[in-house]
């Protein structure tokens, strides 16, 4: 039997507002942004209070003073007289260096992997799902120590392995024969790697850090690559391959023309969030003592105390590499998706 | 002789020999992988050292460098490795810690405990683990966390965080959905702010500034400090997950709680979150082994979790340059874990997908 007595509106309490959606919401929405208010504010002022109570100087002065220690050569010239500042930037443009090399082998080398997943041949499907496995189930960081403890086992500059005329890897790194530019005609010389005292003179070189980074960062990331190529290939409906085939395509032009690119917008955005994984995981340099932006960060905060200030830097270049990234990879995304049409 | 034709036709449909191009593959590529398979034998059993002479040093090892692999080490370590710095006569508590956590993950595969019970289970399991691990109560000794390391480390940096984590996540993950615009905009810049950073950066705000986030004179523990660390960025991740069970959940699903005049929570509770948690597992999983590796972060900030205690065991004079065997002893442990969890993730996928819909809406929990 239902009631026909009306209540009153109640005026007050929780009642009140359960009654009327919109004061509801404000009610709510005004809770959560206090309590956030509240949260950060009291960390705030702890903060401050700490910081005072200890003499610490808050500020991003500390940019601009000399950092006073070396990092390995690298693209950018640095010495210990330079500022934090740069030395910051040293750090960035060495995470943005193996990131985008680790980002292009491993797209290539997963690529590969995806194919040899779906390979009519068994061995060769079967050792691809055998990397797979390994590479997945075991921490990234291990895989990053055990190819730096690799590198660090490798025989001294005078028994240096020669792979290659003029290529010699140690555990001072690996040396190859680079180009050097000069003056006059040709501008271009090919200069090779010398043994001299401890270690290799001129030519180019990859420091053990970088190299364990890379082929780290490389055979992980391809790993994963790897497994989102097969199943984009996969998603694609089997009727379009036959229905190819019945127009008499070749295999090759199947693949080329009529399966890839429907496996492309599958593809695309998880490939996307893992390049982003590579800059991210880049960071993990910081275990094994190659100078990214998070290894320098590292030092900087230990050299000045400024930890506030150093990782909100850190964090803030990361999210902004990330955010630009994902934007590049939408916007790369939607052009596929206009340039294709309608997806079936 | 009809055993003979049995075997013929089983070797020709055998997938290695199916055809042609499969046979001559699997005889080139068989004969590298039987070399390769020859010298790591070599190198890891037949030409291994085992042991040392006590009190010795380890010359018969670096006599046999490329030659044999030094098993020793883990031998002589495997407890530092597994337990970590834990009081060496008190280390059946670390044992039965991981008994504990190793329990939970085979309970929480018993379906038809999938209802308050498991979530009964991953209260009570990590907390008698925890309990087990630090002591001070049944007259157990009281071990500080800064002894603990080693396997119960990684399982209750990754068990603990992911249980804490979950109910934030939840939260997050409606909030995204909410309709106000307030929350929204809140529980968005979180999850985006959290995903585009390292966990790396995370560890270190947790090492380097909580300390002066708290009252002067107030520590709190470094591995607690890591442990809420991890929270916070697990989180973020589950909440995507969740996420994305709650767009899967039919339309038809919210529309039918509504008109049987069921407000936002109790539609939420009762008919929208069992259905999400069910259709999420296999992602849920698959995070949590994400996680369960990605704890081993955490030794960037001195913890000693099992990746940890294995390099740790390196810096020792004796056992400098053997980090292939400690590395490969180390990965041997977390592949068990991770591809256990992961083939257990597979099956359930399928389970569930082959199980239909109707099957995952009627068991609620």
């Amino acid at each position: 039997m239902i009631s026909t007595t009306r209540r009153s509106p109640p005026l007050f309490g929780a009642e009140a507002s359960s009654s009327n959606p919109r004061a509801r919401a404000i009610v709510w929405q005004a809770l959560a942004l206090a309590v956030v208010v509240v949260i950060v504010g009291a960390v705030a002022f702890q903060t401050v209070t700490n910081l005072r109570a200890r003499g610490i100087a808050s500020g991003f002065d500390f940019l601009g003073r000399a950092a006073g220690f070396e990092i390995a050569r690298g693209p950018i010239e640095f010495s210990s007289r330079d500022t934090y500042a740069r030395a910051l930037l040293v750090g960035l443009v060495n995470t943005l260096r193996v990131s985008l090399l680790g980002i292009g082998l491993a797209t290539m080398l997963g690529v590969a992997l995806g194919v040899a997943r779906l390979s009519n041949v068994w061995v060769v499907s079967a050792i691809a799902r055998a990397y797979v496995e390994v590479i997945r189930n075991t921490p990234l960081l291990l895989q990053l120590l055990f190819w730096y403890s690799l590198a660090q086992a490798l025989p001294g500059p005078r028994d240096a392995l020669n792979p290659l005329p003029g290529v010699f890897l140690c555990f001072r790194g690996l040396f190859f024969p680079g180009p050097i530019w000069q003056a006059d005609y040709p501008w271009i010389a090919i200069d090779r790697p010398v043994l001299a005292g401890f270690g290799f003179q001129g030519g180019a070189s990859v420091s053990p850090e970088f190299a364990a980074l890379l082929v780290g960062l490389t055979t992980y990331t391809a790993a994963m690559i790897g497994e989102i190529v097969r199943g984009g290939v996969l998603a694609v409906d089997k009727g379009q391959s036959e229905a190819a085939a019945a127009l008499g395509l070749s295999r090759a032009r199947i693949l080329r023309l009529v399966v890839l690119p429907q496996a492309l917008r599958v593809i695309i955005p998880p490939t996307a969030s893992q390049y982003l994984n590579v800059v991210k995981n880049s960071s993990l340099a910081v275990a094994i003592g190659y100078p990214d932006l998070l290894s320098i960060t590292n030092t900087t905060l230990n050299q000045t105390g400024q930890a506030i200030e150093a990782i909100a830097l850190a964090m803030a270049v990361y999210l902004l590499i990330s955010l630009s990234l994902s934007l590049a990879m939408n916007g790369y995304n939607a052009a596929i998706l206009r340039r294709g049409g309608r997806t079936a | 002789m009809r055993a003979m034709a049995h075997l013929a036709a089983a070797i020709r449909r055998a997938p290695m020999l199916r055809d042609r191009s499969n046979a001559i593959a699997t005889a080139i590529l068989g004969a590298a992988i039987a070399y390769a398979g020859f010298r790591l034998v070599e190198w890891g059993i037949v030409n291994a050292i085992w042991s040392l002479p006590r009190d010795g040093g380890s010359e018969a090892c670096r006599a046999a460098r490329g030659e044999g692999a030094c098993w020793a080490v883990i031998t002589e370590r495997a407890r530092f490795i597994l337990c970590g710095a834990y009081p060496f006569d008190q280390q059946w508590r670390p044992a039965g810690a991981c008994l504990l956590f190793v329990s939970l993950y085979a309970a929480s595969t018993v379906r038809t405990l999938w209802d308050w019970r498991l979530l009964l289970l991953w209260i009570l399991l990590p907390t008698a683990a925890v309990t087990l691990l630090r002591g001070g109560v049944f007259g157990l000794s009281g071990v500080p966390t800064e002894f603990w390391g080693g396997l119960p480390l990684t399982l209750l940096l990754s068990t603990v965080g992911f249980a804490t984590a979950f109910p934030f996540a939840i939260g997050l993950a409606l909030g995204r959905r909410s309709e106000l615009p307030a929350i929204r905009g809140l529980c968005i810049a979180y999850i985006e702010l959290v995903r585009g950073v390292p966990l790396v950066t995370f560890l270190f705000m947790a090492a380097m500034m909580f300390p002066l986030f708290v009252p002067q004179g107030l520590t709190v523990d470094k591995l607690l400090r890591a442990q809420v660390a991890i929270v916070m960025f697990v989180a973020a991740y589950v909440a995507e997950v969740l996420r994305g069970g709650l767009q899967a959940i039919p339309r038809g699903q919210y529309e039918a709680a509504a008109s049987l005049g069921l407000p936002y929570w109790p539609s939420t509770i009762l008919i929208v979150l069992p259905q999400v948690l069910r259709i999420s597992i296999p992602s849920l999983v698959n995070t949590f082994i994400a996680f369960f590796k990605d704890t081993s972060l955490v030794i960037v900030i001195g913890l000693f979790d099992l990746l940890g205690a294995g390099k740790a065991v390196l810096v020792d004079a004796k056992w400098v340059g053997f980090g292939a065997e400690v590395y490969l002893f180390v990965a041997f442990i977390y592949f068990a874990f991770c591809y256990g969890v992961s083939q257990y993730s597979r099956h359930l996928e399928r389970l569930l997908m082959a199980d239909g819909r109707h099957r995952l809406v009627d068991k609620t929990i």
